[in-house]
């Protein structure tokens, strides 16, 4: 809720009437709750899961570039090179292919890797090792050999970065049996899913998001918790409505809420999933949802074609064909390699504005 | 200059001289003066470059492509067998020298009948390691148990020498419910978790060669952390060495000091492609200098030298925390596999000719027998039970059930997801209401 006020603080840029209203209302309403809700950035959410997870398991350790002496290049893994030592905050030479084989490697051998790419981009150069030697060894060995691995770092478009800095690899990687794929959103997202990554038995592929790092959230005492965990393949409703559903993932649910929030104001209550995990895909929130409001709305950031949207579109139709009122729509990227020029990138991704058009035909109320 | 000094400082400017400071000293002592000293001094000729220091030359000169003469191979005994004069090699006890040899008739005895099987259409497929018998069983023998083996797809005579069974080989051939891979890879592809032997990844045939070779050095960074007195080893051939696996592998083994031992069967062909189309260098010995890695180039058909080489190998990578790297030369006497004929882009002289001239069990059991360790009848004895023992094990594979339909399900991730449950329930529901449509012979 705090989030959602200081979200509302950013949009309007001074204070409107009615974002003044909205203010004043959640002010009031935080009185009600115990005093001291914490905020933490996305950013100290993954330190401190990786350093509780270190510090409870000694076989886990953190490899990548810059991770150690350079505080990591997102400055996640910064503090962690003091507090466990070279031999377990590993600064790679710049070869992902090698790098990642020998995490899959260690993990082989029964230690607990954390590889960290620079930006997923980079995960091309190694993505045979994260498929080939990860996701299908347990299955090819018959059970003899599992791979207890976590491959994160950023994911999606960050700012002006390119087309080679700015692709989303969550349907890719999802699309592989063997692997498990997440996608955290806010802080708590990233802490009980990082450490439930780090804990799992099977390679997770664990992608998040350069312009999230920075974002603060509030976050509860429970999250706070070194035992904290949230379960894999299940997804949050961050916003229960009834007219129309909207799933999403990673940056993009901070859009879908504001857009949720517009349409609120148009007397649309959409109803927001915030799908965490992509693969497995939490088919059961998300049919539930649609058989309740009858539409459905699916956003992503990456391209359009075989996408995440693409699957959900799939299996709504397979489950809940009858329920539907209207045809799925989905909002995407657009079906171009990312330009550079910042107006140019605006249009190449999903715009709150696009959110809103798209619930509004769902619902019927635009062309 | 000319200089007067006195003693202290004369001894001074010896000690500059030691430092290379200077390039000539001429001590001159008239009868008038104590001492005089001719100095010459030089430009500084080192500096301190990221990296460490390098001394400087005023000569343009490019490092030749390649040395005068290729690296030597090292060998213990020659063509017939004989060990040569000089030969310094690791002792092998009768009782492991006659185990190196009746596992390298083994191992050639169960490639023939498993070819052949395949030529019957028994197999779908097979691969033989006809001519690197050597490699396979000397490399096992030197190392321990403990020690983990990531293999390409021609090295079962290490799988073999562990003790993997004539049985067990057979039960992976034919995908039968006894395979521990539960059916699910082509022949040859065997693993064995208890043997320490990593499973044959199956796309190491096709584009990814060389896949396990970065798994190796993290394999051995475990074991190093987790100061075991093991080392990783792993196999690859000459065309794996051109592949970025091989050359990240190798950097960062040595970058990160793990006791890795990388075996590099050099057999002159990568399916049809000769060495001279594979790499320009000095074969593949010399690529481990080039990553500061320890190297050496061992005559691969030659059993004592191979058992040799890894053994010391491993224990320079187990007590100095390093890799090393081992060029076994050889030759592919068998085709690439059975999809194979190389009787198309080589001549079938020539592989005659490495096959009788320059086997090496002939080679081994000469000297095997020269100790008095093996006889004609031994030899006799040994391949006919060998015969009788994979005959059976391909009889009782060939019947075996082929493993269960939940198999296709489980292992895909530590537990089972709900997606996988309900489509396995899917598939049997379909089974039951078109039983026409399924195999007979696939258990539910």
């Amino acid at each position: 809720m705090w989030g959602i006020l200081r979200r509302s603080a950013v949009d309007g840029g001074g204070f409107s009437a009615s974002s003044l209203r909205r203010t004043r209302f959640a002010l009031v309403s935080a009185r009600s709750y115990a005093a001291g809700s914490k905020e933490m950035t996305v950013r100290d959410a993954l330190n401190s899961a990786i350093d509780e997870e270190m510090s409870a398991d000694p076989k886990v350790f953190v490899m990548g570039e810059e991770v150690g002496q350079y505080q990591g290049a997102y400055k996640i893994t910064k503090g962690l090179l003091e507090k466990y030592g070279p031999e377990r905050v590993y600064d790679t030479p710049i070869t992902e292919a090698g790098f990642t084989g020998i995490g899959v490697g260690a993990a082989y051998a029964g230690l607990k890797p954390v590889v960290e790419f620079m930006t997923f981009n980079f995960s091309m150069q190694a993505i045979d090792h994260i498929i080939n030697s990860a996701a299908k060894s347990n299955y090819m060995s018959a059970g003899q050999i599992n791979v207890p691995i976590v491959f994160r770092g950023p994911n999606g478009a960050a700012a002006g970065v390119g087309a080679q800095h700015s692709q989303c690899y969550a349907a890719w990687y999802a699309s592989v049996p063997g692997l498990k794929v997440l996608a955290p959103y806010s802080a708590e997202d990233a802490r009980g899913l990082l450490k439930a990554a780090i804990r799992d038995p099977d390679p997770v592929v664990f992608l998040e998001n350069e312009l999230l790092y920075g974002e603060s959230f509030p976050i509860s005492e429970e999250a706070l918790d070194s035992s904290f965990c949230l379960p894999i393949g299940k997804a949050k409703i961050e916003r229960e409505g009834k007219d129309v559903t909207i799933t999403t993932f990673s940056k993009m649910v901070g859009f879908v809420l504001k857009a949720a929030e517009k349409l609120a104001e148009e007397g649309i209550s959409a109803e927001v999933i915030n799908l965490r995990s992509i693969r497995p895909l939490d088919r059961a929130t998300i049919n539930a949802s649609v058989r309740k409001t009858s539409r459905l709305v699916t956003v992503e950031e990456g391209f359009p074609q075989h996408g995440v949207c693409a699957e959900i579109c799939a299996s709504v139709v397979e489950e809940s064909f009858s329920y539907l009122d209207a045809p799925v729509e989905r909002i995407a990227g657009a079906d171009v390699p990312m330009p550079y020029a910042a107006n140019l990138e605006r249009l190449a991704l999903p715009q709150v504005e696009d959110i809103v058009r798209a619930a509004k035909r769902a619902c019927y109320r635009s062309k | 200059m000319r200089l007067a000094i006195s003693a202290t400082t004369y001894r001074m400017v010896l000690l500059l001289r030691d430092s290379h400071q200077i390039q000539s000293l001429v001590i001159v002592t008239p009868w008038w003066i104590r001492s005089q000293v001719l100095v010459h001094t030089k430009t500084p000729i080192v500096m301190d470059f990221p990296g460490g220091k390098v001394a400087f030359t005023p000569e343009i000169h490019f490092i030749s492509e390649s040395n005068e003469e290729r690296v030597p191979c090292y060998r213990v005994l020659d063509d017939n067998g004989q060990q040569l004069t000089n030969s310094q090699f690791v002792p092998v006890s009768k009782e492991i020298a006659v185990k190196m040899y009746s596992d390298m008739v083994t191992l050639q005895m169960m490639d023939n009948i498993f070819y052949e099987a395949q030529r019957q259409g028994r197999l779908s497929f097979y691969a033989t390691a006809f001519g690197e018998e050597a490699i396979n069983i000397a490399s096992a023998a030197a190392l321990s148990p403990d020690d983990v083996i990531f293999p390409q797809y021609r090295e079962p005579g290490v799988l073999l020498w562990r003790g993997f069974t004539l049985q067990e080989f057979a039960n992976q051939c034919f995908g039968n419910k006894s395979d521990y891979g539960k059916g699910r890879q082509m022949p040859v592809h065997y693993g064995s978790n208890k043997l320490n032997y990593f499973t044959v990844s199956a796309t190491i045939a096709y584009s990814l060669l060389t896949q396990l070779l970065p798994n190796a050095v993290g394999a051995a960074y475990s074991l190093k952390m987790d100061e075991k007195d093991a080392c990783a080893v792993t196999f690859f051939g000459d065309g794996g060495s051109s592949e970025g696996d091989f050359h990240a592998a190798l950097n960062f083994a040595a970058v990160m000091e793990a006791p890795v031992l990388f075996i590099c069967r050099n057999n002159g062909w990568a399916i049809s492609t000769p060495t001279s189309d594979q790499f320009r260098s000095d074969g593949v010995v010399v690529k481990g200098r080039a990553y500061g890695i320890r190297s050496i180039r061992v005559d691969g058909n030659d059993a004592l030298a191979m058992y040799s080489a890894v053994h010391e190998a491993r224990e320079m990578a187990i007590r100095e925390h390093r890799p090393i790297l081992i060029e076994a030369l050889t030759y592919r006497v068998g085709h690439h596999s059975t999809s194979d004929d190389s009787t198309r882009y080589r001549s079938a002289d020539e592989i005659e000719w490495w096959n009788k001239a320059r086997n090496p069990l002939s080679r081994f059991r000469t000297w095997v027998e020269s100790n008095g360790w093996w006889s004609d009848e031994a030899e006799s004895d040994l391949r006919s039970k060998i015969k009788k023992e994979m005959l059976e094990a391909i009889r009782v594979a060939e019947k075996t059930e082929k493993p269960n339909l939940n198999h296709m399900f489980s292992d895909v991730y530590d537990v089972p997801p709900l997606n996988l449950r309900e489509q396995e329930l899917l598939v049997r529901q379909a089974i039951k209401s078109h039983p026409q449509d399924y195999p007979s012979d696939v258990p539910l």
